[in-house]
């Protein structure tokens, strides 16, 4: 016959168990937060040692020389700078359009779809190869030389997925409740869109933006492969004039065989990484601010 | 949970903090360095015809060969502290990728480490752009072991033929196989890049054959790694630039090369390369000058400028680290150019151990 | 299917029938639409300068030497074009940074997701975002002067270009992009199936692992396998560490060779234009970005298919 087994002595609760595993899994999910964390600290302290004793007014201010004392990143700023902007007023517009148009006018369609898979997959395509096809649209094709603006075009096409994507996703954060208001008060579809859709996404869409800005900013290769050129001993007086940027130029003075151009190159990559950090970090104070609670 | 994320990041960051401030290294004070034979440089006269330079006006665009870059770029930088607005530039897209560009008709300066090859010819001519041929500098490539190697401080360049052909891959890998008096150790190679103009050359020289050669040593296009993969490994063999054995004194040791095989050692100087008796491994290295460009002022005044005594002695200097030619070179290349003589003196491209009697005659 | 946001409100004119408002949203509905078509352009244009060449290639060298040689030698005398050295050399560091990011990655986000409060994120996330910021010519650097001789000391045989170190920056480099994917891909399970666990008296570990992480698989995958592309598609972490010698092997101490790299090394190169060494960049190129593709439009087909909708 079976005894009947009060239900206490079935249910084994083990709690303290429980809890030691989720505590022992904190402990190795700030480890492996730590272990990214570390390796950076550790590339800016190296960075740092030896660069920071370069680091001066007259850095900034010179242009490059063979001459490790003379040498500056001037023009390498500048460069940066005015690519920087092209590429964004390119981009800019484009990538949001883009965004709009897949997320608010397109149906679910086939070529909705095929849209979408080129623009995921074009976000994975290997930075040179954008840089191949600057070659011969841009340089080649459309007659721009290795001028600022090619290079800006081609650096646009590389963060144009990024931007779109991220578009996307702000847009689709959108409550609902919004379009509905809008729309029932009679108005069209852009004007939902350009008065309530996009100031609510706006935040999310600066942000993808300014990430996209940071990735163009650090990307050597495909201006390589358009010609950015490396001795500009002259800072860019149009779009259409030849230039060089930090990447390049820290690439460069790396290969040099005098040994104080390796700690300049340090210096160089203080700086670039310096903007990459204030660039980031707008981008989350923006976020912060300007996040508007429904 | 948060107070402990806050710590970690601001434990971290102060740490870098220190860590950069207490092993504060090399600011702009140490530049006390002495290259390995000091460089005799002597100083360059000022051009004659400064008031007119002042005057010019004007884009120059070069590109081409790595090697020639630190030339090219040292007197563009010379020539624009007297003629400051003329527009220099130079790039780095390699020998080929120069002519590429050059024979398309966008530059106006092509640098290259090895003479134009007649496929390349053929491009010119087929997109109408005449060249003017202008020998600058030599380089010479120096073969390096680790100073710790005591024996090896002459090879035979059927020694090194042995170490670097196709057919050693895998097989000669001990340097008491090169030479029986040396040691039982294992060999390890550092050399350039495939894709390079000192790889064809090496491969040239000493093997015979234009790029034959083993693959399995360690390849860099960047010469820095290479010095360091040498002065760090006992049993190292390695060849490139001279200028990169002048920078690092101390930490490579240079190899003679007997070239005929009859025990007369040469090692690489600036003497040696310059008066050809270090070979096979000097060559001439050149920059092409489009013929249409040549007739603008600046391009012409710069090209003068870079063969003249205003330029050519600061080839030696430790910042550019290249062999000047001897003086009656320089002047029948200037010659040359402004008597705008077109055309190549090197009919079937690069040549091993090539003279530049040639522009003399 | 889902219903996109604008099926949901379907076109209409405008209130009054005003036939300008009309012709203008005609109007911006096709500017809009010519944006977004720049996607297809753009991938069209890919195709076609990559195209002509490679055409040009497999004219000259047979597709079944390309696709089963074991040596990749084009540049040499003795010219071989097996591209599996290249293929392995890839495949060997992208490997190397997915055992480092796949782990460390995931388990920061569960922590990230399910643990940390709100405060530790937003110290937490930004700072590992700024990992990804990086350029990647200062992490190839970090990798051949910093890592490599750390290395050495405990690894013996370790030559100074290596695919392990290569890798394991790489790794780092993408770790936040793992991290913030899945994360992500966490963040969209509805609280009510945490809530329903809680109730029942699970701990926040076993709700993290039971309950969220099977609901976000798919995200996950997804992550995954976009991170992987990238580890792929990555060109001057290797270019500069991981070496010039194209060797068909899984050993991580010696110098390889990536696709990546090789295009790298031929474009800043001496190789004339027009001649066979030239038209390999275009081969390799259009080999790598095959590639992606399918891995690309594998992961989307695999969120599409297996997403737990929770509406």
């Amino acid at each position: 016959m079976i005894e009947a087994v009060p239900a206490a002595t079935l249910f084994r609760p083990n709690l303290a168990m429980r809890r030691l595993k989720g505590a022992v899994f904190v402990l190795c999910g700030v480890t492996s937060i730590s272990v990214g964390l570390a390796t950076l600290t550790l590339l800016l302290a190296d960075v740092l040692q030896r660069g920071l004793g370069w680091l001066d007014w007259q850095f900034l201010t010179s242009f490059d020389s063979r001459f490790a004392a003379q040498a500056g990143i001037k023009a390498a700023l500048y460069g940066t700078a005015m690519m920087m902007v092209f590429t964004m007023l390119v981009a800019l517009p484009l990538g949001v359009m883009a965004g709009v148009y897949l997320e608010e006018y397109a149906p679910e369609s086939r070529l909705k779809h095929l849209i979408q898979v080129n623009i995921a997959n074009l976000a994975g395509v290997p930075s040179i190869i954008y840089g191949l096809l600057g070659l011969a649209v841009f340089v080649r094709g459309m007659g721009l030389g290795r001028s600022v603006l090619a290079g800006s075009f081609t650096m646009a096409l590389l963060v144009l997925p990024v931007i779109v994507v991220t578009t996307q996703e702000a847009i689709r954060a959108v409550p609902g409740s919004i379009r509905d208001a809008s729309y029932a008060l009679g108005a069209t579809r852009f004007q939902t869109v350009w008065h309530h859709v996009l100031p609510y996404a706006f935040p999310g869409i600066l942000t993808g933006n300014i990430l996209a800005a940071s990735r163009a900013i650090g990307e050597t290769a495909p201006l390589i492969t358009i010609g950015a050129l490396t001795f500009v001993p002259f800072v860019p007086e149009s779009p259409l004039d030849r230039f060089t940027v930090l990447p390049i130029l820290i690439f460069n003075w790396t290969s040099k065989p005098q040994a104080e151009f390796h700690d300049l190159a340090a210096a160089a990559i203080i700086v670039l990484l310096g903007v990459l950090l204030t660039l980031n970090a707008s981008a989350i104070i923006l976020r912060r601010r300007l996040r508007r609670r429904f | 949970m948060n107070r402990t994320a806050r710590f970690m990041v601001v434990s971290l960051l102060t740490a870098a903090a220190l860590a950069a401030m207490a092993c504060g290294g090399g600011g702009k004070g140490d530049e006390s360095r002495t290259g390995a034979e000091a460089p005799q440089v002597a100083k360059p006269a000022e051009p004659a015809n400064k008031a007119e330079l002042a005057q010019l006006r004007g884009d120059i665009v070069a590109d081409g060969s790595s090697t020639v870059y630190p030339v090219t770029q040292a007197a563009a930088e010379e020539f624009r502290r007297y003629a400051p607005n003329v527009r220099i530039s130079v790039g780095i897209s390699g020998t080929g990728g120069g002519f590429k560009k050059f024979c398309n008709g966008e530059t106006d300066i092509s640098d290259a480490s090895r003479p134009i090859s007649p496929s390349e010819r053929e491009a010119c001519a087929a997109k109408g752009i005449e060249y003017i041929e202008l020998p600058v500098a030599y380089d010479g490539l120096a073969v390096v072991v680790n100073p710790r190697n005591t024996w090896a401080t002459c090879l035979t360049k059927a020694e090194l033929k042995k170490i670097w052909e196709p057919e050693a891959q895998g097989k000669v890998t001990n340097w008491k196989q090169v030479r029986d008096s040396f040691p039982d150790k294992p060999l390890k190679l550092y050399g350039a890049g495939t894709d390079s103009g000192t790889f064809d050359y090496f491969t040239e020289a000493i093997v015979g054959k234009e790029k034959a050669s083993r693959g399995d040593y360690q390849a860099s296009e960047d010469d820095n790694v290479l010095v360091q993969g040498v002065a760090s490994d006992e049993a190292a063999l390695g060849y490139f630039g001279y200028a990169y054995v002048v920078e690092n004194p101390g930490k490579l040791k240079v190899v003679a090369v007997d070239n005929k095989g009859d025990g007369t050692c040469v090692a690489p100087s600036f003497e040696t390369v310059r008066n050809g008796t270090y070979q096979p491994l000097s060559r001439p290295i050149f920059i092409y000058v489009k013929k249409t460009s040549a007739s603008r002022p600046e391009v012409k005044a710069f090209v003068n400028f870079y063969l003249s005594k205003s330029f050519t002695p600061l080839i030696q200097s430790r910042e550019v680290g290249y062999i000047a030619l001897p003086d009656e070179v320089y002047q029948a290349v200037a010659q040359r150019f402004n008597a705008g003589i077109t055309g190549t003196l090197f009919p079937n491209g690069a040549e091993v151990g090539a003279t530049l009697d040639r522009y003399l005659k | 299917m889902n219903p996109s946001i604008a099926d949901r409100y379907p076109k209409r004119r405008s209130l009054g029938h005003n036939r300008a408002r009309d012709a203008r949203e005609w109007l911006i509905h096709g500017i809009l639409l010519l944006a977004a078509s720049l996607g297809i352009l753009v991938t069209a244009g890919i195709i076609l300068s990559l195209a002509r060449e490679t055409v040009a290639f497999f004219r000259q060298v047979s597709l079944v030497e390309y696709l089963t040689g074991t040596e990749w030698t084009p540049l040499f005398a003795t010219r071989k074009f097996g591209i599996w050295p290249l293929v392995t050399a890839t495949a060997l560091t992208s490997g190397i940074a997915l055992v480092v990011a796949v782990p460390l990655g995931l388990t920061a986000a569960v922590y990230l997701s399910e643990f940390a409060s709100p405060r530790a994120r937003d110290v937490l996330k930004p700072a590992l975002e700024v990992l990804a910021g990086v350029p990647t010519v200062v992490y190839g650097y970090f990798a051949l002067i910093t890592v490599t001789p750390f290395l050495q000391r405990f690894i013996p045989g370790l030559s100074t270009f290596n695919a392990l170190s290569a890798g394991l920056v790489m790794g780092i480099m993408i770790l936040p992009l793992v991290t913030s994917l899945s994360e992500d891909a966490m963040a969209a399970v509805p609280d009510s199936l945490r809530e329903g666990a809680y109730g029942l008296g699970a701990t926040r570990f076993e709700v993290a692992l039971q309950v969220v992480f099977p609901a976000a698989l798919s995200g996950i995958v997804a992550a995954v396998i976009l991170s992987l592309s990238r580890a792929v598609g990555e060109t001057m972490i290797v270019a500069i560490a991981a070496g010039q010698n194209p060797t068909l092997t899984l050993d991580p101490r010696v110098p390889i060779e990536t696709m990546t790299a090789y295009i790298v090394q031929v474009s800043l190169g001496d190789t004339p234009y027009g001649s066979l060494g030239y038209l390999t960049i275009f081969a390799v190129g259009t080999t790598l970005f095959l590639l992606t593709f399918v891995m690309n439009a594998f992961s989307f087909w695999f969120v599409r298919r297996f997403r737990e909708v929770y509406e």
